[in-house]
C-alpha cells in the first residue's frame, strides 16, 4: 500500500501553489466579485492554459499532457485554496471527463484539443428548477437532432462554448453535446451566492445537438460524470477548507481580547480543532476517491460520494466558523472570509447537494451489503 | 498512490495466511468479555504461539526480541488475525506502551529479564498513571516515592492509582510517582517499574457504569522498590511518560463495536409507523451516510499514517483525530440504533435485543471511550496546541512548587 501522492505530484502541487499565489491572489478574485459585469477572469484562464493544467489528464494525441487524474487532484486542491474565479471544474472535471469517457472519436477530436488550449469552456446543463435532479422533471427535448428547452442554473453557462445538456429524445433521457455559439441559444446571467463564478439561464430553441453515448443513457452518464467530478471538487473544497482554517488561526493569534490572544481561549481552540478534524476526514476520504478515480476502481461511486460529503461538510463548517472566529470584521465585505463562505455554497451545490449524495451513498452501501 | 499490496506485502500476507490457517483457534471462549477478562490461559497460549512463529511484536527492533518488521507488516497480520475468533488481547497496553518504555530506559540486565517473557505472553504489564486527583492532568500525580530511611538507596511508594486496565491479572507495571513535591509539578516526577504481586500492592476492581470491571484502583502501601527499578533519571518521569504515550499513538488500532454496517442492517430490519423499513427514511439515511464517511475518513487517515511509517517518515498529525471521532461516532450510532426500536429499545437482554445487545453495549461503553486515554476536551487541546500551534491554556500551576499548587477537595 502506498496511500500518498508521489514526489512528482507533490512538486506539481507546490508549483501550482506558487503560480496561484502570484497569479490569483484574492485581490484578483475580488475584481470579479466587485465588478457586476464580470463573472470570471479570462486572463487567469489563459495563464492556467499556459501551465498545461487544462489538458493535464487529456491524452497527448488530443493535445493534452497525458498525465493521470492524481495530477488533477493536486491542482484542484490549490485552485480551491485560491478561490480561483475560472470555469475549471465545468471544463476539466465535467466536459473533458465526459467526452473522454463517452465521446466518439470525432467528438474527442472536436473538443479535447480546444480544452487543452483554453479555447473551449464547458458547462453541465441538467437543472430546470428547484429540487434534486429527477428524470420526470426534465422537459428539455431533442427532435430531429435539434434541442429545445430551458436550463437554470447552468454554472459557467454564460461563458461556456459547449454544454452537456440532459434532454429527452423519444421519451428517453440522453446527454447531448451542444455548441453554444450557434443561433437559437439565449443566455441570461444569473445573480448567485458566489459572484466570483459564472452562472446563467440557458434557453435553447431548436439548437443542433449531438448525443454523447447511447440513447437512454443520459442519467447514468450524468451520474458517472458527477462521480468523477465529485472527487476533484472534493479536493477543491478541501483546499478551501484548509485555507479557511489557516485564516481563522492567523486571526485568532493576532487578535487580543480581555488582555490575551483569543487563540488562548478553549472556545476558540476547540472550534479550530474541530475544523482540523473535519478537514482531515475530508482529505482522507478525498485520497481514497483519488485512488478510485485514477484506477477506475469499482469502488468509485462509493468513494466519490464519501469524498463529496466529507468535503462539503468540512468547507461549510470551516468557512462559517472562520467568520465566527473573526467576529465583526469577518462580516465585512472587505475581509476575505465571505469569499470562502460563498465558494463553499457554490461547490456544495454545483454537482448536486450533499443530501442527494448521502442518499446515493446509502443506496450503494445497501447494494454492497446485500451482495456481501 | 496504490491501494493494493506491494509484491513484498502480498508475499508477507500469504505467509501470514498460511500460518494462521494451520494455527489459529477456531472457537472463542464463551466467557471472553472483550476486555481481556476471558480465558487468560487461552490468550497466553495464543501469544506464545505467535511469538514462537515470529508474529509477536512485529515492529519491535530485533535487539528487543522483536521482528524488526514494518508497521505495514503489523497491520497485515492484524487484519488477517482478525478473521479468526482469537482471544481478546490482554497484552496490548504492556507490549504497546509499558515494555517499550522499559526497553528505552532500563539497563541491559532488566531488558533481558523482561523483554522475552513479555513477548511470549508469560508476563503481563499494566500502566499506572491516572490518579483520583489527576486524570487529564497526569502530571499532578500525588502518589509519592521517598528514599528509604535505611540508606539502602531503595524507594518507598505510597498512594493510589486508578483506571488501571488489566491490573487484576498483571505481573508488573510502570508507575509515575512524585519524588519531590518542592519542585514545580512536571519536574518532581519519576518513573519506576513495580512488581504487582508485592504484598503492598492492592488491586480493587472498579464497577463501571457499563456493568463490567475492566479497570481497577491500585493502592500502594509502603511498597519498597530498588533504585535499579527506576526508568530514566530522578525528576525525569514526565519526559519518560511522553515516550510511553508516544508509543500509544503508534499502537494503531481499528475501530471496535457495532458500526455503520450493523446499523444499516438494523435499519433494514426495523419498520416505521408506515410499515416500511426505517432504512428508507431520509433522516436515517443521512445519519448513516455521515457515520460511514467518518468511519471511512478514519480508516484512510490510518492508511496515510501507515504509508508515512512504511516510508520511514514521522506520521503527520492526522493520526491524532482518531478517538475524537470514533468515540462520539460510537455513542451517536448506538443511540440512534436503540431509538429506532422505539419502546422496545429499552430492552438490552441479549436474547431479545438486536445484535445480541451489541448496540446497547456500545451505548453504555461510549461514555468511557470519550474519557479514557485523553478526554475529548484534552484531545482538542492537543490538536490546537501541538498541531495548529495555538497557545497553551493559561495555568496557575506553572513555576509553583507542587505542594503549593491550588487544589480542590
Amino acid at each position: 500500500m502506498n496511500f500518498d501522492f508521489s514526489e512528482d505530484q507533490k512538486f506539481l502541487k507546490n508549483e501550482a501553489r506558487r503560480f496561484l499565489e502570484a497569479n490569483c491572489p484574492t485581490s484578483r478574485v475580488r475584481k470579479v466579485l466587485d465588478d457586476a459585469s464580470a463573472t470570471w477572469d479570462p486572463e487567469l484562464w489563459k495563464a492556467v492554459a499556459g501551465q498545461g493544467w487544462l489538458g493535464a489528464a487529456i491524452p497527448e494525441e488530443h493535445g493534452g499532457l497525458g498525465l493521470g487524474r492524481l495530477e488533477l487532484c493536486v491542482i484542484a486542491e490549490e485552485l480551491g485554496r485560491a478561490v480561483a474565479p475560472i470555469p475549471f471544474a465545468s471544463t476539466v472535471y465535467i466536459l473533458a471527463e465526459a467526452v473522454m469517457m463517452a465521446g466518439s472519436e470525432a467528438q474527442k477530436a472536436a473538443v479535447l484539443p480546444g480544452i487543452a488550449a483554453g479555447d473551449v469552456i464547458g458547462a453541465l446543463a441538467t437543472s430546470e428548477g428547484p429540487g434534486a435532479l429527477a428524470a420526470s422533471a426534465i422537459r428539455t427535448t431533442v427532435e430531429g437532432g435539434r434541442l429545445s428547452g430551458t436550463k437554470i442554473p447552468v454554472t459557467d453557462g454564460g461563458i461556456a462554448t459547449h454544454a452537456l445538456v440532459l434532454a429527452k429524445e423519444g421519451g428517453q433521457l440522453g446527454l447531448f453535446l451542444v455548441d453554444l455559439s450557434v443561433a437559437g441559444v439565449t443566455r441570461e446571467t444569473l445573480s448567485t451566492l458566489d459572484p466570483s463564478r459564472d452562472a446563467a439561464k440557458l434557453v435553447f430553441d431548436k439548437v443542433p445537438a449531438e448525443r454523447l453515448g447511447g440513447a437512454g443513457e443520459g442519467l447514468s452518464l450524468v451520474e458517472q460524470v458527477l462521480d468523477r467530478a465529485a472527487v476533484l471538487l472534493a479536493f477543491e473544497q478541501t483546499g478551501g477548507a484548509d485555507r479557511a482554517l489557516e485564516m481563522a488561526k492567523e486571526y485568532a493569534l493576532e487578535r487580543f481580547a480581555f488582555g490575551r490572544t483569543i487563540a488562548s481561549y478553549q472556545a476558540i481552540k476547540h472550534k479550530l480543532a474541530d475544523m482540523y478534524v473535519k478537514n482531515e476526514l475530508a482529505r482522507s476520504n478525498a485520497y481514497y476517491g483519488a485512488w478510485a478515480l485514477n484506477t477506475n476502481a469499482p469502488e468509485l461511486p462509493v468513494a466519490a460520494s464519501a469524498a463529496r460529503i466529507a468535503a462539503s461538510e468540512a468547507y461549510w463548517f470551516g468557512s462559517k466558523e472562520n467568520i465566527q472566529t473573526h467576529g465583526g470584521i469577518g462580516f465585512t465585505w472587505a475581509v476575505d472570509c465571505h469569499l470562502h463562505y460563498r465558494r463553499s455554497r457554490q461547490l456544495s451545490l454545483v454537482a448536486g447537494a450533499p443530501r442527494v449524495w448521502k442518499d446515493r451513498l446509502v443506496s450503494h452501501l445497501e447494494r454492497r451489503n446485500a451482495a456481501a | 498512490m496504490d491501494f493494493n499490496d506491494t509484491p513484498e506485502e502480498a508475499a508477507y500476507r500469504q505467509k501470514v495466511r498460511t500460518w494462521l490457517e494451520a494455527n489459529a483457534p477456531r472457537t472463542r471462549d464463551a466467557n471472553d468479555d472483550g476486555e481481556g477478562g476471558g480465558d487468560l490461559a487461552a490468550a497466553k497460549a495464543w501469544q506464545a504461539k505467535k511469538a514462537a512463529a515470529g508474529f509477536a511484536c512485529i515492529t519491535w527492533p530485533k535487539e528487543w526480541g522483536g521482528q524488526g518488521g514494518t508497521p505495514i507488516d503489523s497491520v497485515i497480520f492484524g487484519e488477517e488475525e482478525a478473521r479468526y475468533p482469537i482471544p481478546s488481547n490482554p497484552f496490548q497496553i504492556g507490549l504497546g506502551m509499558c515494555v517499550p518504555t522499559v526497553m528505552n530506559f532500563a539497563d541491559q540486565a532488566t531488558k533481558d529479564r523482561f523483554g522475552p517473557p513479555a513477548i511470549r505472553g508469560e508476563e503481563i504489564w499494566c500502566q499506572l498513571f491516572s490518579e483520583p486527583s489527576s486524570g487529564s492532568d497526569v502530571a499532578a500525580a500525588r502518589t509519592r516515592a521517598e528514599k528509604a530511611p535505611d540508606g539502602s538507596g531503595d524507594w518507598i511508594i505510597n498512594g493510589q492509582k486508578v483506571w488501571t486496565t488489566g491490573a487484576q491479572f498483571s505481573d508488573f507495571g510502570i508507575v509515575i510517582v512524585r519524588t519531590d513535591p518542592n519542585l514545580p509539578k512536571h519536574k518532581g516526577l519519576t518513573m519506576f517499574w513495580v512488581d504487582m504481586k508485592d504484598p503492598g500492592v492492592e488491586v480493587r476492581p472498579i464497577h463501571q457504569m457499563s456493568g463490567g470491571s475492566g479497570f481497577n484502583e491500585v493502592f500502594f502501601t509502603d511498597v519498597r522498590v530498588k533504585d535499579s527499578q527506576r526508568l530514566g533519571g530522578v525528576g525525569d518521569g514526565w519526559k519518560v511518560s511522553l515516550v510511553t504515550l508516544m508509543n500509544e499513538r503508534l499502537a494503531v488500532g481499528g475501530a471496535t463495536g457495532a458500526g455503520w454496517s450493523q446499523f444499516l442492517e438494523a435499519a433494514r430490519d426495523t419498520t416505521g409507523s408506515d410499515g416500511a423499513p426505517l432504512l428508507q427514511e431520509s433522516a436515517v439515511r443521512e445519519k448513516l451516510a455521515d457515520w460511514y464517511v467518518q468511519a471511512e475518513g478514519l480508516r484512510h487517515a490510518r492508511n496515510r499514517t501507515m504509508t508515512a511509517l512504511s516510508k520511514g517518515q514521522t506520521p503527520g498529525p492526522e493520526s491524532s483525530i482518531g478517538k475524537i471521532v470514533s468515540a462520539t461516532l460510537m455513542q451517536d450510532l448506538a443511540n440512534e440504533a436503540v431509538e429506532m426500536l422505539d419502546q422496545y429499545g429499552i430492552i438490552n437482554d441479549p436474547d431479545l435485543a438486536p445484535l445480541s445487545g451489541g448496540f446497547h453495549g456500545s451505548l453504555m461503553m461510549a461514555p468511557g471511550l470519550r474519557i479514557a486515554g485523553g478526554t475529548d476536551e484534552i484531545l482538542r487541546n492537543i490538536i490546537a496546541e501541538r498541531v495548529l500551534g495555538l497557545p497553551g491554556d493559561i495555568r496557575l500551576d506553572k513555576d509553583v512548587a507542587f505542594k503549593d499548587v491550588p487544589t480542590g477537595r
